[in-house]
């Protein structure tokens, strides 16, 4: 594992001076994917959201590197494009060097609108890695709910309100559904440690066809949070296993970090002003409700993963 | 400080774009042909809070470079060099992640008043 002394030295490919709100989680997690390609030539695909509009403004893009841009919808399908026709002109050797291609997309992006284009993408085999961001919501166009949203979260489109608090339904779980398109590698992480991050994205950048990975990156305007404790909010998120980081390769499901013991979801709930109302009496039953919820998951993942499934000691 | 380049969208900074240009001379498709432009592009005036590096106190452990989301903190040989305070945005996380408290958040107004009050002085 290479040290952060010499992970430093490698070229910054995602510059600043992009407009990304202070303190996006989103800069933080793409510098990371993208300095462990190392000095590999990396093609990066972007699907519409906060990064795509805030990091290519014209007549400027933040991106160190070649970047093509899609719509909303299909960036699965256009990485997947891209990576083609490198594959046809290497062919016919009008191309030498060799290229590692990634696409970003929000959950947004991935989780709904670009949901058909990536499965494809993964489907047919390309040689890509596709990076989800998943901030929760869309937050690009002022936050309105996704399938990526959590239960109880207050957005736009599912406000909590006297009658109803918050949205109503458990979030998608995107990884397990990537899996199950039996690809080489998905993996789920959180920038709580970076270590993690870089491992798993090294990875998918070395694996031979397509690979998923999921990051965990908090929107400050969106969550509520406080801006500068975002490393904390994303701990609090892996330590009360709401986003257990685990990876699957080739098929073989592997949990990565499993808290030692039980902590409620309080923790993660409570510094986040759209889950603010959950706290108010006559509430109690969506906390209980988003709890269980975790647990089932958490008890379901570990099954998966071939570990004894039961719940760490309170 | 120097004043901060704010541009304002008309691209002062880069070939593509001339204040006196013709619109057919923008480039097809808004095609970018300088990897990496944005780093003209100054975001140091959205900052309220500047980071302040405590030479003392720092381990060198470059965790907030790490952490950094606009790419503002410069390492030079794998040691922590100094802040690019032209990009800087302010948002404490370097501050927040340092394991040694080495780096330290002011008010802009503060630090703007102070350096006043010294120059007085002087």
């Amino acid at each position: 594992m290479a040290t952060l002394k010499e992970l430093a030295k490698v070229e910054e490919r995602f510059v600043g001076g992009h407009r990304l709100c202070a303190g996006c989680g989103h800069g933080i997690s793409v510098r990371m994917v993208l300095n462990a390609a190392e000095d590999a030539n990396v093609v990066v695909g972007c699907a519409t959201g906060c990064l795509e509009v805030a990091s290519t403004i014209y007549p400027y893009t933040a991106w160190n590197c070649s970047f093509i841009h899609s719509a909303f919808e299909n960036a699965g399908a256009t990485i997947g494009g891209v990576e083609a026709a490198y594959k046809s002109l290497k062919k016919q050797g009008k191309l030498d060097k060799d290229f590692k291609f990634v696409a970003f997309g929000g959950d947004g992006g991935t989780y709904d609108i670009g949901f058909q284009s990536l499965s494809g993408a993964m489907e047919r085999g390309h040689n890509i890695v596709y990076v989800c961001l998943d901030n929760e919501a869309y937050m690009n166009t002022g936050i309105q709910r996704s399938s990526a949203t959590p239960m109880g979260a207050d957005t736009t489109t599912s406000p909590a309100g006297k009658v109803v608090p918050g949205k109503q339904q458990p979030r998608k779980d995107l990884t397990a559904i990537m899996a199950a398109h039996n690809i080489p590698y998905a993996a789920q992480t959180a920038i709580s440690n970076w270590q993690d991050v870089h491992r798993k994205a090294k990875k998918a950048f070395d694996v031979e066809g397509p690979a998923f990975i999921n990051i965990l990156s908090p929107c400050p305007r969106g969550w509520r949070y406080n801006t500068p404790d975002i490393v904390e909010l994303v701990k609090a998120a892996v330590e009360t296993r709401f986003w257990p980081m685990y990876e699957v390769e080739n098929g073989k499901w592997k949990l990565n970090y499993k808290p030692k013991k039980y902590v409620p979801i309080e923790e993660f709930l409570k510094p986040q002003g759209r889950f603010r109302h959950l706290f108010a009496p006559g509430n109690e039953h969506m906390i209980k409700a988003i709890q269980e919820e975790i647990d089932n998951r958490w008890l379901a993942l570990l099954e998966r993963c071939g570990e004894t499934p039961e719940l760490p000691p309170k | 400080m120097t004043p901060f380049n704010r541009n304002f969208g008309q691209g002062r900074n880069t070939k593509a774009v001339r204040l006196d240009m013709n619109w057919k001379e923008l480039t097809k498709a808004g095609n970018i042909y300088e990897p990496g432009n944005a780093a003209t592009y100054e975001t140091g005036d959205w900052r309220t809070i500047r980071p302040v590096w405590n030479k003392d106190r720092c381990i060198h452990c470059l965790i907030c470079w790490r952490y950094c989301p606009d790419a503002s903190i410069i390492s030079t040989d794998g040691k922590f060099d100094s802040f690019d305070y032209k990009h800087c945005k302010g948002c404490g996380i370097c501050a927040s992640v340092c394991p040694v408290h080495a780096i330290d958040m002011f008010s802009e107004d503060e630090i703007d008043r102070r350096e006043e009050a010294r120059k007085n002085e002087e």
